[in-house]
């Protein structure tokens, strides 16, 4: 095997120019393919992070058929303790009760329609970034307090600031006009020109007299440790409802499928993508390879004139091309996790892709995914592509006749 | 001159041919990468034009026309009187615009028994809008309004499920008017729509303008005129046109009405330059390095062409004259193969399995593949000119060979 090796390494070297183009050419392959699949993992991560903890959370807990369409009337009963069970349950602080309303808000000068949420001011700032964005006033207080907390843009379109009165005007559970006058606290900036917009924040009791919800409410929202727990909390959540046929727990898959679709369809389009790639690189260096075989016909046959076996030959090749595979992966790893390594730090951004980049809740600059997967999958599957390449020259040696070989030209 | 041209074409094909199996891995490789291009280049331009082109069918237009105001706070005390008679008459003339129309478009609330939902309330004049957007082919259940003095409303498929309402069921709207009273109104619910996102269904209603206009009391006043032009061409030539007729009203083109639209062109753009060149320079290392290959056993024959008298610019030209027929029939392949995937999937690539997330980026179920001819000619372009250059380096390697000590080696 040593001897093998030593004679693989010298025929690499045979032809210096040509190998170090091979290589380049793997390398080349590696490198983009550590370097894009790193940026796609880690915008992914960022995106799912990001509009989980926003608003959505890992799980909620709903009555059925709520998500699908949004009643006022597919309500929890006693959302409050259904919230204190969860986080006895699961151990988590991070579970909030919400109700969910739609109403006409009124300032002086304007009118729009909004969402209306109502939530506990206690625990909602453990489920949400949302609360954590408020950049004028104060978040709500109480679960009892009179008072309300808007989005920046709906602000502005109100023309409303700090202590401005708002006049909400809905319809509440059980059909009967709800109106009420709430005095504005505070105004968030989410980043999010959806939630800014449409969203005003009651405390929940005050949302339960005005909606005449009683102790109803729409969802208990969890948010897990990380994504990793998220089974582990969702046994228990499933374990605490049990056979209550009446509520589901759904997890954020089920509650922003646009997301989980949005990311499968990118890798559906970007493994087209890097598989033309790997194939046109792929039979870019199966030339060289071939090349290497057939202009050795003559010493081939003097191998096997002398005793070696085809076998042997074969395989002698193939150490030829995973060698020359392995340092142009090596390189291209490197390059790549260097690149990677960079981008973490110094993080990496499109100009021009801002704006875009705030649709889906993502920051700016995006920091490339460091993980074994990012730095695994191009490697092994470029190595791969390459030794299947190598496999047919290698092959074609067993067809040869030592004779005739030491006859060719 | 031309004879010797001949002789190097002549020996560049034949040359092309000594080795059959290296020529035809290297041309898969051309073909190949030259097919991607241009299929990913044709997909990528399907993804844009379907956006824009929703977009523009949506309720943009080409170009639209405000008051000042009304852009940065699109509400009812921003609108404007009917169109000057001058404006109206270019706006008919002129040959390029090919429909025009005056909305009212105001925020509302609209309520069934049961739910209610905030929505921008269109008023439209039914005639004209009919080939200004989309309204009138997605018109799918019930029918589409008659006048501007129709009495019925037209909502979207996925609100009217939100409100559990259909046609012939009565819904109430509700919106600012002009004294900054709340105005509400009820309509019966004639026709229901289908878009191509969900977003569209849930956020607009339409109604008769001039009962709109009644029911906020604003007189003859208007929110917008929608343009569309013949073609995205000749956009810029007609805002400026417009601007001149009435420079106190907001003239603007789709691009800066919709800037992430505008931005996401010019990604696309961008991305396709990239992917074109990655594939080049994918393939680029196979030619080079099969044409080296080429040459380099071909050491004694250029010794002896060199020998009895060919001069070295000749020896050059030969294999450049290889390398171009290499290209040629490489982007003949490739560009066959795509002509081929284009036909195939001339329906557009279904994605209904992951409908959800194409809306999120603006997306139907089906992803159309739309061929550019200068996509298609840049790709050419590049392969046959980066190309050439980068064969240059064997080229010249084989024309720098000494004669004496080229021969002589085995």
């Amino acid at each position: 095997m040593d001897l093998l090796l030593r004679m693989a390494w010298r025929n690499i070297w045979r032809h210096s120019r040509r190998s170090v183009l091979t290589l380049l050419a793997i390398a080349f392959g590696v490198v983009l393919l550590v370097f894009n699949i790193g940026i796609q993992q880690g915008s992914y991560d960022v995106m799912i992070d990001n509009t989980v903890r926003m608003f959505a959370g890992h799980i909620q807990v709903q009555r059925k058929g709520y998500l699908d369409t949004p009643r006022i009337r597919t309500s929890i009963p006693n959302v409050s303790k259904l919230a204190a069970d969860l986080r006895k349950t699961t151990g988590l602080e991070t579970v909030s009760a919400r109700a969910t309303g739609f109403a006409l808000v009124s300032s002086r000068s304007r009118s729009y329609g909004v969402i209306i949420t109502g939530v506990d001011p206690k625990y909602e700032p453990m489920v949400s970034s949302i609360p954590g964005t408020v950049r004028q006033g104060r978040y709500l207080s109480s679960p009892t307090a009179n008072e309300a907390v808007v989005g920046s843009s709906l602000a502005k379109n109100l023309k409303i600031k700090i202590g401005d009165e708002l006049t909400l005007l809905g319809s509440g559970r059980d059909g009967s006009v709800a109106a009420t006058v709430i005095p504005v606290v505070g105004i968030f900036n989410s980043g999010s020109t959806d939630f800014d917009r449409h969203m005003v924040h009651l405390p929940l009791q005050t949302f339960q007299e005005l909606f005449t919800m009683g102790d109803h409410g729409h969802a208990v929202v969890i948010l897990s440790k990380n994504l990793e727990q998220l089974p582990d909390t969702m046994a228990k959540v499933k374990n605490y409802l049990g056979q209550d046929s009446k509520l589901v727990a759904l997890d954020w898959e089920q509650l922003l499928p646009g997301i989980k679709e949005l990311i499968e369809l990118d890798i559906a389009a970007s493994w087209f993508i890097y598989i033309t790639l790997v194939v046109i690189i792929t039979f870019s260096i199966l030339n060289t390879f071939l090349m290497s075989v057939l202009e050795r016909t003559r010493e081939f046959g003097i191998m096997m004139a002398l005793g070696a076996a085809p076998f042997r030959i074969g395989i002698l090749v193939m150490l030829e091309a995973f060698v020359m595979s392995l340092l142009g992966v090596g390189i291209g790893l490197l390059l790549g996790a260097a690149i990677n390594y960079y981008f973490y730090v110094y993080g990496f951004s499109v100009p021009g892709m801002e704006e875009f980049a705030k649709q889906f809740n993502m920051p700016d600059s995006i920091r490339p995914q460091m993980s074994f997967f990012v730095f695994s999958i191009g490697p092994s599957v470029v190595l791969g592509a390459t030794m299947i390449a190598a496999l047919y020259p290698a092959l074609r040696i067993r067809l040869l006749k030592p004779v005739d070989a030491m006859h060719a030209v | 001159m031309v004879d010797y041209l001949k002789l190097l074409l002549a020996l560049g094909w034949r040359n092309l041919w000594r080795n059959r199996r290296r020529t035809f891995v290297i041309l898969f490789a051309i073909a190949l990468g030259v097919w991607s291009m241009v299929t990913m280049a044709a997909f990528m331009r399907g993804i844009i034009h379907q956006v824009v082109n929703d977009a523009i069918n949506n309720l943009t237009g080409h170009i639209q026309i405000h008051a000042p105001q009304y852009r940065d706070d699109p509400v009812i005390e921003h609108s404007m009187t009917l169109p000057s008679a001058a404006l109206q008459e270019l706006l008919q003339k002129n040959e390029k615009i090919i429909a025009w129309s005056a909305r009212v478009r105001v925020p509302a609330v609209i309520a069934s028994e049961r739910e209610s939902s905030g929505v921008t309330l269109v008023g439209i004049d039914p005639s004209r809008e009919k080939t200004l957007s989309f309204l009138f082919e997605a018109t799918k259940k019930g029918r589409y309004l008659k006048d501007v003095e129709d009495k019925g409303v037209i909502i979207g498929r996925k609100l009217a499920e939100r409100l559990q309402t259909g046609v012939g069921k009565r819904i109430v709207l509700m919106s600012q008017d002009r004294n900054n009273e709340i105005a509400d109104r009820g309509f019966r619910i004639v026709g229901i729509f289908d878009a191509t996102l969900e977003s569209t269904e849930l956020a607009y209603v339409f109604v008769g303008r001039s009962v709109v206009q009644k029911m906020l009391g604003m007189g003859q006043d208007i929110s917008e005129i929608g343009i569309k032009t013949r073609d995205r061409e000749v956009v810029d030539a007609v805002t400026a046109k417009l601007r001149q007729a009435a420079p106190r009203l907001d003239i603007q083109p789709w691009n800066v009405l919709q800037p992430l639209l505008q931005a996401r062109v010019t990604i696309n753009n961008g991305f396709t330059i990239i992917w074109f060149v990655v594939v080049f320079v994918a393939m680029g290392f196979g030619l080079v390095n099969t044409l080296l290959m080429a040459v380099f056993e071909r050491t004694r024959e250029f010794g002896l062409f060199q020998a009895l008298g060919m001069r070295p610019r000749f020896i050059l030209g030969q294999v450049m004259c290889e390398a171009f027929f290499l290209l040629l029939i490489g982007l003949a392949i490739g560009n066959l193969l795509s002509l081929l995937t284009l036909q195939i999937y001339s329906d557009g690539i279904d994605v209904s399995g992951l409908a959800k997330g194409a809306q999120m980026i603006g997306l139907s179920n089906v992803i159309p593949l739309t061929s550019q001819l200068n996509d298609v000619v840049v790709a050419n372009a590049l392969v046959i000119g980066l190309g050439l250059l980068a064969s240059f380096y064997p080229a010249w390697r084989a024309a720098r060979y000494v004669p004496v000590e080229a021969i002589t080696r085995t």
